[in-house]
């Protein structure tokens, strides 16, 4: 009897322990995040999606010294150079890159390239929503990754060619 | 045509005397076994006659991929092999290869290197804890674990850019000096968790489920563990003081106070004290370090193998050289071979690196701590009922990734 009612007050003691942890719980401040309804939160050194940068007269950074190719561990960036000419330049060194692709289907957003990059033209964005049902339009051509030329620019002398990619 | 079809007898009674065992396939999909892998279990009823680990579903090839690339991104899978140690990963093949390279890691480096070790080791025990207590119907320890698990987390991006695949620990240094306010944080982390784990602890070690599911199961001999080379935190609940922090210091880690909690039980309730008391002494480790934080450069001063500052390769033409040269070429590591250990959080991590002096490692292999406890399942779930079998796999603490690698 005095064996069954000690018992019978340890689980009440159990259950009340719990409970005490649930109540505290109710009481302090939600830890989730509200993604998708709120956006996602990030560290300011997030690697996400890269950002191709312009230079402030708004031409293009990159010079096209596949040294960000060379790096990338996973071999997904495509690059196809040409030269700048007088009447048509992208941008500041002497060559431009015509058709900058990266295989997102393949990157593994390690930042090699990033730190390769001589010239600060590549950057991470945070930009992480690029899931698909179709691969091939996971490969990203310059264009979707450029930056816009910002409003208070003018624009360079003719618009970025585009070259379709591989 | 009249043919009597006589029904096939699906039901055999058993001879009298005789037990019906049977073949039962734990995996590789049950939820508790963490990962792919598949236990053929003979049962006897409920009893466990023979258990087979069967493993390799999770193979990736990362050891011989490694042979593809170059010395400075093998370090991306380096993260990929033990996906709750990556920086343990990181840092123990950066220390191999910096052996063959002959290179001294700046103090400030080595210390922020222990330091995010030591998170590391925290972030890889609470997922464990969250788990295993699930697996016994825990089920809250799980949303406390994973809420603090954030916090790491956080800190991680913050240092590196990602939560887990980090690629922060580097050959030669760190990729990039600590982010601006990272003490702060790491601070609040430290103020934080030590109630933290007084709150598992509260939870945990007065519960009667979770002291009858775990005091007194689990025991296997110390010889037969040493046999199959089990380390960690499971030779560690064994008695046996054993350590590579301790043993074979690395990353000054002998200039840290701390001690190696160590259990004599040997069952799963003393791993899992084990581990709650490895969890302070790494708080204390990470306060040192940070306390001791000295100043300095985060990259060795080599500049054949290790890629120039930012400012310098910017402004000096002879840094942007060998910033390419870097990238383009790789970095010659001399000829040689070497074994490193760092004690992750799961055991004796070993990198053994083979260079034949080009820019590619010649062989990399990973010994690997999962892969080593796992070989004492068998012995340890056997004559033990399905449901024991639950909670041994859980305080073996292995990660499919880091063993099939």
């Amino acid at each position: 009897m005095a064996n069954s009612i000690s018992e019978i007050l340890g689980s009440a003691a159990a259950i009340a322990k719990g409970m005490s942890v649930t109540l505290k719980e109710m009481m302090s401040p939600t830890v989730t995040e509200d993604y998708p309804d709120a956006p996602a939160k990030f560290q300011e050194r997030y690697r996400g999606v890269h950002v191709l940068q312009r230079d402030e007269a708004g031409l293009e950074k990159c010079v096209a010294c596949f040294l960000c190719a060379a790096a990338c561990p996973s071999n997904c960036i495509y690059i196809e150079a040409d030269e700048n000419t007088e009447k048509k330049r992208i941008s500041g060194g002497e060559r431009y890159a015509s058709v900058y692709n990266i295989d997102y289907s393949r990157c593994i957003f390690c930042g090699f390239c990033v730190e390769a990059c001589p010239t600060d033209a590549i950057t991470h964005g945070h930009q992480f929503e690029i899931a698909s049902y179709n691969t091939s339009t996971l490969i990203y051509r310059k264009e979707q990754m450029l930056v816009n030329i910002a409003p208070n620019v003018k624009a360079p002398a003719l618009p970025v060619e585009t070259t379709g990619g591989h | 045509m009249s043919e009597t079809i006589t029904e096939p007898e699906l039901h055999h009674e058993p001879e009298a005397g005789s037990s019906r065992r049977m073949t039962l396939n734990m995996g590789p999909q049950h939820p508790s076994t963490h990962g792919v892998l598949r236990v053929v279990l003979e049962l006897d009823g409920e009893f466990i006659e023979k258990a087979t680990p069967e493993i390799g579903y999770l193979h990736t090839g990362i050891e011989k991929q490694c042979e593809a690339l170059n010395w400075q991104q093998v370090i991306t899978l380096t993260d990929r092999v033990d996906y709750l140690a990556n920086l343990s990963n990181n840092l123990c093949y950066s220390l191999a290869v910096e052996k063959l390279l002959g290179l001294e890691i700046p103090p400030k480096a080595q210390w922020l290197r222990v330091l995010l070790a030591e998170l590391t080791r925290i972030n890889s025990h609470l997922v464990w804890l969250g788990t295993h207590a699930l697996d016994m119907g825990a089920m809250t320890m799980f949303f406390l674990t994973f809420r603090e698990r954030e916090d790491l987390l956080r800190i991680f991006e913050m240092f590196s850019g990602q939560r887990l695949m980090t690629s922060y620990i580097r050959p030669g240094g760190l990729a990039l000096d600590p982010p601006r306010g990272w003490e702060k944080p790491v601070k609040a982390f430290l103020a934080d968790f030590p109630s933290k784990i007084d709150e598992y602890e509260s939870l945990l070690n007065a519960n009667p489920i979770w002291l009858r599911r775990t005091k007194g199961i689990g025991i296997l001999p110390v010889e037969e563990m040493l046999e199959v080379g089990i380390t960690g935190p499971l030779i560690r609940a064994a008695g046996i003081p054993m350590d590579a922090r301790k043993m074979t210091p690395y990353s000054s880690y002998e200039k840290f106070d701390f001690k190696v909690p160590t259990a004599t039980e040997n069952d799963v309730f003393a791993r899992y004290a084990v581990r709650m008391a490895e969890m302070r002494e790494s708080l204390k480790i990470v306060q040192q370090a940070l306390d001791g934080l000295p100043e300095g450069p985060t990259r060795a001063d080599a500049h054949r193998v290790v890629l120039p500052e930012r400012e310098k390769m910017k402004t000096q033409m002879e840094a942007l050289i060998y910033h390419f040269k870097i990238v383009t070429e790789g970095i010659a590591v001399p000829e040689g071979e070497i074994y490193q250990v760092v004690e992750s959080p799961r055991g004796e991590l070993g990198y053994y690196v083979v260079s034949d002096g080009s820019a590619k490692p010649l062989r990399v292999h990973m010994r690997t701590p999962s892969f080593a406890n796992l070989q004492g399942l068998p012995n340890l779930v056997e004559k033990r009922q399905i449901s024991d079998s639950i909670a041994i796999m859980g305080s073996l603490d292995f990660v499919l990734g880091d063993c099939d690698r």
